[in-house]
């Protein structure tokens, strides 16, 4: 179907199930409405990213054309279209959080991993994200999301607590 | 105070309060049943809405509309009609619906059901942020099958006749896809970009048909509401907000949480709710209903009541009761930076005026920061703002533009000590 890329994937039986899932809660001939829950079960099983090669092959499995699952990729700011880190921090830095110090907890992490916001560790463990907006959890501000879990009332300790796992793992 | 957590909290103190059969323990889906098992026609359709619309009920989305009257404009035909739910919740601020969802799922999926049936909508989705993908997403997921498997949704539920199918659906990030057209856009698998309305939702919504948006605290009030009676819901709050509603308080206070609280709660009541100032510091400013609504001056604030008709008075709004308190030290230029830098990154690019018009705010703020500030700038700020306002297909260029306006009317001088200081701040 596309005319971007010349290689092609198959997506694996799994995600085509999860796809499924997707698509039948929609009334047939909307299988436009299930891109997004797609592209969150194939990015989950690409180490957190999406590949043109990817979409396209959700494009077709889906039998949409290929851009409407670019414009899809492109917008939303969960998605990753570039290789990123196998972890992901995100750090909420808007005014709840701010008026709670997320400031310093950003430049805790960024002078502990070495990497600005945006940028992935050059191990290739942890990418964090560029400076996030309201998570919706301000009562337990500051806080960050690591992996897609939430994780409150942060300080510097409970940052490195978790940053030692992150940076221990294999 | 008699009336705290008398709606949507009600029961969330119980243990495993998500759990069907402790939600059916006090008293809960017993609505739902009534409605099913009397005589489900047109006629008990039209009495929910009138008992909603005399209930006063305000969408708690943030801009207030009465809820009876909104479901009052659904046709009264027999084509698909969709009822979905906006748990999108991303109002910087604002973090009362995920604790609905963790806590109290099935006031939800009870109040959608008995929405729909009101609407004569056969279909609900769920929209529920993409962010909330493994934090409370699966508990309402596991609810949804939870009410399922007790034949509480469905076809002809409980050999009612009634049929209602809800569906979860999660997002991927984007602000402006809790605007009710972009949430529906978003919902059909497009890029999350508002529609021009006219046409609204109850007449051309998603896929086209008839469908109507509401608010997660606005759907998860229902069942109450329909159980305990409209006198009772009114005897809370005041004549124009009755009802409770779900304060996020954060910012400077000892005790940040959520409270569900009568509407028309004195702020001062509410900050000792919250504990008090953090530090005994002096109460700067507040930020009333969530970034997009105008900031008030300390000293006006603290002579309003926490309701619709007192913040709109004071020249704020309720919004989505998201109350960010700022204490005295706060440098209110930095605050409205970061408030700026917010409307720029989640602006969907649709209209030029917003889209354009975002940046110069946040880059003029980002220059008087870094001390490269002229007086003019103000004067700038100000005019770009005022042409973003009301020139936009949705409400988020008139939030883009009120935090800059309300900032620089009530803080003037800080930001001009800041342009002739070479950025250092006043507050610092």
């Amino acid at each position: 179907m596309s005319t971007e890329n010349t290689e092609t994937v198959e997506l694996t039986e799994n995600i085509k199930e999860k796809i499924d899932t997707w698509v039948a809660k929609f009334p047939v001939g909307k299988q436009r409405s299930a891109i997004i829950g797609s592209l969150h079960a194939v990015q989950e099983h690409n180490q957190g990213y999406l590949t043109p090669e990817l979409m396209d092959a959700v494009a077709d499995y889906l039998d949409l054309p290929c851009i409407y699952v670019y414009e899809v990729a492109t917008f939303y700011s969960m998605f990753q279209t570039e290789p990123v880190g196998c972890n992901e921090i995100a750090i909420c830095t808007n005014i709840s959080c701010m008026l709670s110090g997320s400031d310093e907890i950003v430049h805790h992490v960024e002078d502990r991993l070495n990497i600005k916001l945006g940028e992935t560790t050059k191990d290739g463990k942890i990418f964090l994200k560029k400076e996030e907006e309201c998570l919706a959890a301000c009562t337990g501000a500051p806080m960050m999301m690591v992996n897609r879990q939430y994780i409150e009332n942060l300080n510097i300790e409970k940052v490195n607590e978790i940053l030692e796992k992150l940076e221990q793992q294999k | 105070m008699m009336h705290e957590n008398s709606i949507c909290f009600s029961n969330i103190h119980q243990p495993e309060s998500w759990k069907i059969e402790n939600y059916m323990a006090s008293g809960g889906y017993l609505q739902w049943k009534k409605i099913l098992q009397g005589q489900p026609g047109n006629k008990a359709r039209q009495k929910i809405v009138e008992i909603i619309k005399t209930s006063g009920l305000r969408g708690r989305g943030g801009a207030g509309f009465p809820t009876g009257l909104k479901w009052d404009f659904m046709p009264k035909t027999t084509e698909q009609k969709y009822l979905v739910c906006n748990s999108d919740e991303s109002e910087p601020g604002t973090c009362h619906d995920r604790e609905i969802l963790k806590l109290n799922p099935h006031a939800l999926i009870e109040g959608m059901a008995i929405a729909g049936f009101a609407m004569d909508a056969t279909v609900g989705y769920h929209y529920v942020r993409g962010e909330f993908i493994k934090d409370c997403y699966p508990i309402v997921e596991f609810a949804l099958q939870e009410a399922y498997t007790h034949n509480l949704l469905g076809k002809n539920i409980l050999g009612s006749g009634v049929n209602f199918d809800l569906y979860n659906f999660l997002g991927a990030g984007a602000y402006i896809c809790g605007e009710e057209t972009g949430l529906l856009e978003s919902l059909e698998g497009k890029q999350g970009k508002p529609r021009f309305k006219p046409p609204f939702p109850a007449n051309f919504g998603l896929y086209g048909m008839p469908t109507t948006v509401n608010n997660t605290q606005t759907l998860a009030s229902v069942p109450k509401i329909i159980e305990q009676g409209t006198e009772w819901y009114k005897s809370m709050g005041t004549d124009k907000s009755p009802g409770t509603n779900i304060f996020s308080i954060t910012g400077h206070v000892n005790k940040p949480g959520n409270y569900e609280l009568p509407l028309g709660i004195p702020f001062a009541d509410l900050l000792e709710r919250a504990g008090g100032m953090l530090d005994n510091k002096k109460l700067k400013a507040v930020i009333p209903g969530g970034l997009s609504t105008k900031v008030l001056p300390g000293d006006v604030i603290a002579d309003c009541t926490m309701d619709y008709e007192s913040l709109a008075s004071a020249g704020s709004a309720l919004g989505t009761g998201a109350v960010v308190v700022i204490a005295e030290g706060t440098c209110m230029v930095e605050l409205l930076k970061r408030s700026s830098r917010f409307y720029y990154v989640e602006n969907c690019g649709q209209c030029t005026p917003c889209r354009e018009g975002t940046g110069w705010l946040y880059r003029l703020l980002q220059k008087i920061t870094q001390g490269k500030g002229q007086e003019s700038d103000l004067t700038l700020l100000v005019d770009v703002a005022n042409r973003i306002e009301g020139n936009t297909i949705c409400a988020f260029g008139d939030a883009a533009a009120w935090p800059v306006q309300s900032f620089i009317e009530h803080y003037y001088s800080e930001f001009e000590y800041m342009i002739n200081n070479h950025g250092k701040s006043i507050a610092a």
